[in-house]
């Protein structure tokens, strides 16, 4: 019998977004589970009820639903009155926002059921990232903070050059290189402003540039990665600088789109009053912390207000904004999931508490909170200095071995001229200079040619075969082995012919093969 | 050397020899002039050559005589036989074989030196110097042979090892005896030790040579003989481009060290390019690597063998990897507008080159920005790559270093690896524990998608795991490359 999937319409004022697309139906439907969708639930993000019946769905009331669904799929955290309907021994998905819940957690466990949080995420393991939920949403905010930012504001964002005048293009900072942070950058330089971001991670700022932004630094020396990819609480010193690099951004741009966040603690206050105040009248400020505090002094959530000449959005529902966009992206990380939960494709799922990936999700197993779960024991992302002290002891320990290098030649060659007879010194004058003549010959040789310079090197180096010529028939000299000689040169030169002949023949059809 | 005038010319036609041979090595330097190159040498080794065959010498008596003319036919006999062989193993030789007729090659050179050597030896003709000088220079003269047979002789075996393993003959594991090193210095110290009898007993040499004097140079041959047939058996096939590269460096040292004994300065000359280039060409590879030469000859891989072992257990990021057919391999190739090629000795073994070049020509009709990477290390031997994509006919325009195109990689759609690993290795830059920390690696990982072409999901050579195939933009298509390439040429042009 295979299991029931339900998907009921989002209760809360104003979300637009549902937990399903038609074409997630149809993926689970091939995992092995029927699919019940609320009627109407797709509305807000364009899904109709025919759209998600001809996938595969059944269209039904919100309480059939509940009643006989073993898996419910949503978007917000439920209501208590959408937990007191939930069937016991039945399984949640969804964010939930655990450590800001305690009261929804209690409700639920008592409801004896299993719940997966979208936003409990393990996001250190790559193969959570495919389910990534928080990822997804944040990226459709970064996209509609710039969209609001753009509506509000009264200008171009690209300069232009027209018959009226030349427009100057309009000046984008963004506060946090996070993944709304970044989607925003790329909004913004892709409308054709000019962009700014700053972070306190400072491995960011490749990213920035990466995406057309640039990266303005903080001028003080401190690294703000908190592990996991998230960023920490700065100290004073850091802070007090920061405060003052803002500020001077704050007279400079035209709009600042502010994502910073801490996990488990408010949003830092970035904007402060004053900074507002000294912004060009007609500027926006987009705070997407606006749920968490506001990283600016006078956001009002949910709103959009207007401070001196300034206009401050403080809007919670980006990614509902864009509901179709992130129902779409929210329904595929729910299906990835989904995919993990019932590898045997039998619409079955099985909450594996083995598996890191699953286990990280799950914040409540039949009734018993799981939360939060144990820290994965993954490797840091290496720091990225850490190459550069390894490369510098090296440099230095070369160094010294040059010096000994050198050293050891010179005894060498004090030695030789000092022993050695003078016929012996012309050859050698020759060998050194022949050596230094090849290694700057050499160096010049392509290494796409390698291969042919080793054959060559090779037809060449048959050049010993003189040796051997030499000796077939010396002079005449009294008491000689003429013929054991005469015998091994043959042999040599036999042996040198092969490489002569060869080497330059298999050189000459290897470099006839290279052409443009 | 008292010669007379017809000498002198022979010695200035060896002058043009050396020139001609600089200008044969610096022609490499550009595919263009490479060809040009190449006659030089031929011209040089001729005019070299036929200096010697119809040069003059001057002997113990003064005479002045054709050296070899009455040895005439013997010098062209031998000649027809071994050049007869060598052309038709130039003409047959596949060019995914280049590194084993390098290597067998390299042999024959050490073996002709051993040759001249012992024939030098023999010869009791006094050596045409100022009496003063005689004593002196009669023990250079035995050390230069010694020392010409030395080399010789571990180049001869060592190649014919390096020979064994690269044709398959011999197995690719790096064979370490245990206290190897021990085993090694043992063999020096006797070879030292005889190198001094041989000197001493070197007063005999007027004579006819005597036993005495033979046995410590075939000890120290069969000794030599013995230490390159270990060297190379304790190497792995990855080392292979530092071996035949090294290898290719103690033949020009061989040929010089002869050229000493020879008191011959074109010997010299050639024998110095040729060792210099060699080494060159083993330090280019070592750095390639980021390993030290020492290390690398000192067998196994890295400094203990237990090293690749270890990481493993430790838990490299195991994970999922995503399979990929080659119809869909085909699609991302299709959507794509730039691609890069890295290919490794994997394409050599599936001799898919005309495979990959018929999917870049299809590739690039549709006006796809199509390259090839190729890692200093790639394959087996120096340039490897270079000359099999050169034989499937991909012009060398589109084909690349490694760092000319490391940093493109972030504005490419789709990287493609075929049968490489370790130079791609993200680890290498990731994580500074692994075995290969520091190696410079091609970085396909920042393309936007990669796949990589393999067999299986065994580790590379080096044993350590490749978090590249666990990237989460990672494709992996398994399978023999050829059959694979195959198929998607076959469903990139329907």
């Amino acid at each position: 019998m295979p299991q029931t999937i339900g998907i009921p319409k989002e209760t809360y004022a104003g979300e637009k977004r549902v937990a399903i697309s038609p074409d997630v139906v149809e993926k689970l439907i091939k995992l092995g589970f029927a699919v019940q969708v609320e009627s109407g639930a797709g509305e807000g993000a364009s899904f109709f009820n025919d759209a998600l019946a001809a996938a595969g769905a059944k269209v039904t009331d919100a309480a059939d639903i509940y009643a006989t669904s073993d898996i419910i799929f949503k978007v917000r955290e439920p209501d208590l009155n959408e937990v007191a309907k939930l069937k016991q021994g039945s399984t949640l998905i969804s964010f939930i926002w655990p450590a800001q819940n305690p009261d929804l957690m209690k409700a639920l466990a008592a409801k004896k059921v299993t719940v997966l949080a979208m936003d409990c995420v393990p996001r250190l393991l790559s193969r959570a990232q495919k389910m990534d939920a928080l990822t997804s949403m944040a990226g459709i905010g970064g996209y509609r903070a710039v969209i609001e930012a753009a509506n509000a504001f009264g200008r171009y964002f690209n300069g232009q050059i027209t018959a009226a005048g030349k427009i100057p293009p309009a000046k984008v900072f963004i506060a946090g290189a996070g993944v709304a942070g970044l989607a925003a950058i790329g909004t913004a330089a892709g409308l054709g402003a000019i962009v700014r971001a700053n972070d306190t991670r400072g491995e960011v700022a490749d990213q920035v540039k990466s995406l057309g932004g640039e990266f303005v630094k903080v001028d003080y020396e401190e690294e703000g990665s908190g592990g996991g990819g998230y960023a920490k609480v700065m100290s004073e010193g850091f802070q007090k600088a920061q405060r003052e690099m803002y500020a001077g951004q704050a007279k400079d741009v035209d709009i600042i789109i502010t994502t910073a966040l801490i996990p488990g603690k408010p949003a830092p206050r970035l904007i402060t009053a004053e900074m507002v105040k000294s912004m060009k009248p007609g500027s926006v400020i987009v705070d997407m912390a606006a749920e968490r505090g506001g990283n600016c002094e006078l956001t009002e959530p949910d709103k959009a207000v207007v401070k001196y000449g300034v206009t401050i959005i403080g809007y919670t529902d980006l990614a509902s904004r864009l509901a179709k966009q992130s129902s779409t992206l929210y329904a595929t990380n729910l299906w990835r999931l989904t995919e993990e939960l019932c590898k045997a494709k039998d619409g079955q799922i099985v909450v594996n508490m083995e598996d890191d990936a699953i286990r990280g999700f799950t914040v409540i197993k039949d009734g018993e909170i799981t939360w939060p779960a144990p820290p994965l024991k993954l490797p840091a992302p290496p720091a990225p200095k850490a190459a550069a002290p390894v490369v510098k002891p090296e440099e230095k320990k070369s160094g010294a071995g040059q010096a000994i290098m050198v050293l050891i030649a010179a005894v060498l060659f004090a030695l030789i001229g000092l022993t050695a007879p003078a016929a012996f010194i012309g050859h050698f004058t020759v060998f050194v200079l022949a050596v230094f003549v090849g290694y700057m010959v050499v160096w010049n040789v392509t290494p796409a040619l390698h291969t042919p310079l080793m054959s060559v090197t090779n037809a060449i180096s048959s050049i010993i075969t003189i040796g051997a010529l030499l000796q077939v028939a010396p002079p005449p000299a009294p008491g000689r082995l003429d013929f054991p000689i005469l015998v091994i040169a043959v042999v040599g030169i036999a042996l040198t012919s092969i490489n002569t002949f060869g080497g330059f023949a298999v050189t000459r059809r290897m470099l006839m093969m290279f052409h443009k | 050397m008292n010669f007379a005038i017809p000498a002198t010319l022979t010695t200035v036609a060896y002058i043009g020899a050396t020139i001609l041979f600089i200008l044969s090595l610096g022609g490499l330097s550009n595919p263009e002039t490479s060809r040009r190159g190449n006659w030089f040498g031929i011209i040089g080794m001729t005019i070299a050559i036929l200096a010697t065959v119809f040069g003059m010498r001057g002997s113990q008596t003064g005479d002045v005589q054709i050296v070899a003319l009455h040895g005439l036919p013997w010098i062209v006999g031998a000649m027809a036989v071994g050049g007869t062989i060598g052309l038709i193993l130039a003409k047959k030789v596949k060019m995914t074989q280049m590194p084993e007729l390098v290597a067998i090659m390299h042999s024959l050179v050490g073996l002709a030196a051993c040759t001249i050597g012992f024939a030098s030896f023999i010869d009791t003709t006094p050596l045409d110097v100022p009496l003063k000088d005689l004593a002196a220079s009669e023990n250079i003269h035995l050390i230069e042979i010694y020392v010409g047979i030395l080399i010789g002789a571990v180049t001869f075996s060592g190649s014919v090892i390096a020979f064994g393993k690269l044709s398959g003959r011999i197995g690719g594991k790096p064979v370490i005896l245990p206290g190897r090193n021990l085993i090694n210095l043992l063999g020096l110290a006797v070879v030292i030790y005889y190198g001094y009898v041989f000197v001493a007993a070197g007063g005999l040499h007027e004579q006819a040579p005597t036993v005495q004097i033979l046995i410590p140079l075939i000890v120290m041959t069969a000794i030599s003989l013995l230490f390159g047939i270990h060297m190379v058996m304790a190497i792995g096939g990855a080392d292979m481009p530092v071996v035949v590269s090294m290898l290719n460096s103690y033949s020009g040292w061989a040929a010089a060290a002869t050229g000493f004994m020879l008191s011959n300065d074109l010997l010299i000359v050639v024998g110095a390019l040729v060792g210099s280039s060699g080494a060159i060409l083993s330090y280019i590879m070592c750095r390639a690597m980021n390993r030290k030469f020492l290390a690398v000859i000192s067998g196994g891989f890295g400094t203990g063998g237990g090293a690749a072992a270890k990481k493993k257990d430790d838990g490299e990021p195991q994970g999922e990897v995503t399979p990929i057919s080659a119809t869909d391999t085909a699609e991302l190739l299709k959507e794509a507008k730039s691609v890069i090629i890295v290919p490794g000795y994997g394409m050599a073994v599936a001799q898919a080159q005309h495979t990959v070049y018929e999917i870049t020509k299809v590739l690039r009709e549709q006006g796809k920005n199509v390259r090839f990477g190729i890692h200093p290390v790639a394959g087996r031997m120096p340039g490897h790559m270079n000359v099999l994509l050169a034989e499937a006919k991909v012009p060398y325009d589109i084909v690349m270093e490694m760092d000319e195109l490391n940093g493109d990689f972030p504005e490419t759609d789709v990287s493609m690896v075929i049968g490489a690993n370790d130079i791609v290795n993200p680890a290498a830059q990731e994580d500074p524990t692994s075995p290969i920390a520091g190696m410079p690696v091609l970085e396909v990982w920042k393309a936007k998608t990669s796949i990589v072409m393999k067999r299986s999901m065994a580790s590379g050579y080096a044993g350590v795991d490749n978090p590249l195939f666990y990237k989460e933009n990672n494709r992996m298509l398994f399978g023999d490359a050829k059959k694979m390439l195959d198929e998607v040429l076959v469903a990139l042009k329907a």
